[in-house]
């Protein structure tokens, strides 16, 4: 215990040498034993309040600990000392009272005014909308097109310890969250199921993400880098595995890369209203499958017996296509390992892999779905 | 007429003694302390190291929370219950508790509420896997078919604590002996009624909220689903409501045996009893006042946010207090450090590191970064283990030889203490560090760099385990014989129930006796 508390003396110190360049290893640091400084400005007020706080404490500790060990030690019957019979003082009661609350005033007044900066979210550069899935975050940038998942990227065989752990286990994500340094991003934050809560620590930001609520938070990061965070509410299963990664770059990267994503969601809507062949659908729905669907339903369609079902020859598969769309998209109503896609991939990702399922593995149907027949299927429900 | 118990099984399942029925329930209390203790060593051992080992997600969390519920509702509440039971009348000088019949179905409805939820573990979709603060909607829309079980087996441990609260109540405030003013009764007595009117406030809010989950997943209501109008939100807010004063429920009579302990081994009077009263008051009424410190990131608005922090932060000045006032006690006494008085002065020590880091988590926006990670785990471990579990050890080893005539083994009682002692530490310690550096709790598996704390964190706490063998090895050799007990048993102890014979017997003050 007391070697922990000297840690705690020295990390402070420490730290401020590391801080402005080694934002990241920061965060991956073994032993680490405080609060990480952040990389905004309600992030350093918030840690200042934090060791303000703490060396209260430690301060108060000492006092009461040093009276406590000294009578321990002085005032011990083995050393034959006689026992004072007094029971009551109103003067110290008053003062042991007075003082403690002139010490939560002083406490109260920087609280008050780092809450009231945190409670700012007006005028705000850039608005994301922030959607807690289970287990998995989206993100769209409001006033364009661009909107993604970012799911985790640790592999499976790291988690069950069958592949040695990479540097960022379980912190690493397949599209993290790109911002630009000196602005003002506002967080609208809601989700989709249960209730999770988006958190990054060095951005000091920690929000809960409710289900037909929105709630707001903001960030204006000073520094480029990649900021690591998880979800933290308990939202079932998965819940250790939804991370977050914040990557903070310069203004003009951060345009080029969001138009670079804007033109890509164009393209994509474009692609929406083309007619494709059978040829093209095919080959890219062989893509998405093996992507998206072949963990459970395994690359030759055969699935995992008593876990997940086959895909050649399965009755949806090969029956009316309003039954694959449905499961597709709107997942399984009784097995959530089947879960709904319609929102996680494009419309023409969806009429592709659909194209392929019914096609591929021997199902032989002949048909084709087209992106536009995926939208007429979503608007008619 | 006094008469003697009953013989066999009949004894137990009809008793309305007082004793038996404290006895009954201290030993429940333990049996679900080693269950709810062994879940924690499954957590424990499944975190020892990064990756999945020994146990899956969805078993994870079923095992924190049933380690949560047990503990608050099956070990720390009816152990409280146990040492009152046997203790109030003998403190005030009642032949026994006011309503007895009540008392024996208080305590034998609460076998049958735990083995209903113990059997959640063994059915389809397994145990409640939602955290023992169980938000909606993950305990109602996503919750497995088992919540309904949970959710009446929390109905009836509720029946039973509030049956349990009338019971002293009607006791403590009619059955004092002659003499027995109310400023004169002691401190485990005053925390003990204090408590009691906690419990008759807030287990109907408990019922309620869980009730309201009832009706959402089986008749239709949206209380606590947006999408038919309700708010998750508002299920923390009632819970809350129950669960704050809650966490006063498991402390005050805490405050009570310590209070009690330390002046007998200072040898000195109790520094301060009037403020002790004042002090236990305030913290009850105040616990009413802070439930929303729990939900800071929840987005209400910043009035809200300022009043929870203030009144948070208040409760530091009667806690604080209460430590002042137990340290002058000791000051200038004249004291010996018998396993009791170890474990009470070990309460004073690390009930107060809890509370240093409660104050760090009332400021809201540093609570925005401790929320939900590990930092808050190690604070309620702090106040709750050394807290709770450490007073009530420490009031066992005190009125052990009371209750059974015979001294338990010093030696042993000290091996345990500072096996216990060491565990807790190297448990909970650590869990402030890996918070601050943001592991975040209730989570199965973590990032590489939080690995060297838990793996000590792991080892404390099968240290802490091993602890309790020894316990549970000191009290039954104590209740099947030992050095006899003297009827005072310590140096010049105060109070009532070392005025009668060691071991008590059956009945107590069948005639009142004279207070001074
Ligand atoms: C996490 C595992 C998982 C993934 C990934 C997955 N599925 Fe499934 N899928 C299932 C399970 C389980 C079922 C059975 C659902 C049920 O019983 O209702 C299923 C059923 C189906 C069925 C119906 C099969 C039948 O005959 O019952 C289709 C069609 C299907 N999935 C398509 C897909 C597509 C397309 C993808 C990828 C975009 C995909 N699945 C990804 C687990 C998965
Ligand atoms: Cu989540």
């Amino acid at each position: 215990m007391l070697k922990g508390f000297k840690r705690l003396f020295a990390f402070p110190a420490a730290l401020g040498l590391v801080h402005s360049s080694l934002a990241e290893e920061q965060g991956a640091e073994r032993w680490g034993v405080n609060m990480r400084q952040g990389v905004t400005e309600v992030a350093q007020s918030t840690y200042d309040l934090h060791m303000l706080i703490f060396w209260i404490c430690v301060a108060i500790g000492v006092l009461v600990f040093g009276v406590m060990f000294y009578s321990m030690w002085r005032h011990r019957k083995s050393r034959g000392y006689k026992a004072a019979q007094f029971h009551e003082s109103t003067i110290v009661e008053l003062v042991w009272t007075i003082i403690p609350t002139l010490i939560l005033i002083g406490m109260a007044v920087p609280a008050t005014k780092t809450l009231y900066d945190i409670y700012d979210t007006e005028e705000a550069d850039i608005d994301i909308m922030v959607t807690g899935y289970q287990w998995k975050w989206k993100y769209d940038y409001l006033g364009s097109d661009v909107s993604f998942f970012s799911n985790l990227s640790t592999p499976r065989t790291q988690i069950d310890n069958r592949q040695p752990k990479s540097e960022h286990y379980l912190l690493e994500v397949d599209e993290p969250l790109v911002i630009p340094v000196n602005k003002k991003v506002r967080f609208l934050l809601t989700a989709n199921d249960v209730i999770h809560s988006w958190w990054v620590p060095e951005l000091a930001v920690k929000k809960d993400a409710i289900p037909g609520f929105i709630n707001e938070a903001w960030a204006r990061v000073d520094e480029p880098g990649i900021y690591r965070g998880q979800c933290a509410e308990l939202c079932g299963k998965d819940h250790g595995f939804m991370p977050i990664v914040v990557k903070a770059v310069p203004e003009a990267e951060y345009n080029a890369w969001l138009s670079e994503r804007a033109e890509a969601a164009a393209k994509m809507k474009a692609l929406t209203e083309k007619t494709f062949t059978f040829d093209e659908l095919f080959a890219r729905g062989e893509q998405v499958y093996n992507r998206t669907c072949a963990a459970c339903h395994q690359p030759n369609g055969q699935g995992v017996p008593g876990a997940f079902p086959a895909i050649a020859g399965s009755k949806i598969a090969t029956g009316p296509l309003e039954g694959h769309l449905n499961i597709v998209i709107y997942g399984s109503k009784v097995n959530p390992a089947m879960q709904a896609f319609g929102q996680q991939l494009s419309e023409v990702d969806l009429a592709a892999v659909i194209t392929y399922q019914r096609n591929a593995f021997g199902n032989d149907m002949g048909d084709t779905v087209q992106p536009v027949d995926i939208l007429n299927f979503k608007n008619q429900q | 007429m006094a008469h003697g118990p009953q013989s066999g099984f009949k004894r137990w399942l009809f008793t309305t003694n007082h004793k038996d029925i404290g006895s009954m329930y201290l030993w429940f209390s333990f049996a679900m302390f080693l269950l709810g203790g062994c879940m924690a060593l499954v957590i424990r051992a499944e975190l020892f190291e990064p990756g999945l080992q020994i146990v899956q997600p969805e078993f994870f969390n079923q095992m924190t929370t049933m380690h949560g519920l047990i503990m608050v509702f099956g070990a720390v509440m009816p152990a409280f219950v146990g040492l009152a039971n046997w203790m109030i009348p003998m403190m005030i000088g009642a032949p026994d508790m006011a309503l007895p019949r009540m008392n024996n179905w208080s305590f034998w409805i609460l076998p049958f509420a735990f083995a209903m939820l113990f059997s959640t573990l063994f059915m389809e979709g397994g145990a409640p896997n939602f955290g023992w603060t169980f938000y909606a909607p993950l305990s109602t829309e996503y919750a497995p078919p088992s919540t309904t079980f949970f959710i009446f087996s929390i109905h009836i441990m509720g029946a039973s604590s509030i049956m349990g609260a009338i019971n002293i109540i009607a006791t403590i405030l009619n059955m004092r002996a002659p003499g027995m003013t109310l400023m004169k009764m002691p401190l485990f007595v005053w925390t003990w009624l204090i408590t009691a009117y906690l419990l008759i406030a807030v287990m109907p809010v408990l019922a309620g909220v869980v009730t309201m989950m009832l009706m959402d997943i089986h008749f239709g209501t949206s209380f606590f689903n947006a999408a038919g109008g309700g708010d998750p939100v508002l299920f923390q807010h009632v819970f809350w409501f129950f669960g704050h004063p809650e966490v006063y429920i498991m402390i005050l009579p805490a405050f009570g045996i310590v209070s009690t302990i330390i002046p007998t081994f200072a040898r000195k009077p109790l520094f301060g009893y009037s403020s002790m009263v004042y002090a236990t008051a305030s913290i009850a009424f105040l616990s009413f006042i802070v439930w929303a410190h729990h939900m800071f990131t929840v987005g209400m608005p910043i009035a809200g946010e300022l009043f929870f922090m203030y009144a948070t932060m208040l409760i530091a000045v009667p806690t604080g207090v209460k430590v002042f006032n137990w340290v002058t006690t000791m000051f200038r006494g004249a004291m010996t450090f018998e396993t009791p008085m170890l474990f009470a002065v070990a309460f004073v020590i690390l009930f107060t590191i809890g509370g240093f880091s409660g104050l760090m988590l009332a400021i809201a926006p540093a609570d925005f970064q401790y929320h939900d990670t590990y930092f808050v785990v190690a604070h309620f471990h702090y106040v709750l283990v050394p807290g709770a579990i450490f007073s009530i050890t420490a009031g066992v080893y005190y009125w052990l030889p009371k209750w059974t005539g015979n001294m338990y083994n010093e030696t042993m009682g000290k091996v345990h203490f500072w096996l216990a002692f060491i565990g807790l530490n190297l448990t909970f310690f650590p869990m402030h560090f890996v918070g601050l550096a943001g592991m975040p709790r209730r989570i199965p598996d973590y990032a590489l760099q939080f690995a060297d704390f838990n793996q000590i964190s792991s080892i404390g706490a099968f240290l802490f385990g091993a602890a309790q063998i020894v316990f549970l090895f000191n009290v039954v050799r104590t209740v099947m014989g030992g050095k006899k007990a003297t009827d005072e048993v310590w140096d010049n102890p105060q109070g009532l129930e070392w005025t009668v014979p060691s071991p008590a017997p059956y009945h107590t003050f069948s005639t009142p006796p004279a207070v001074r």
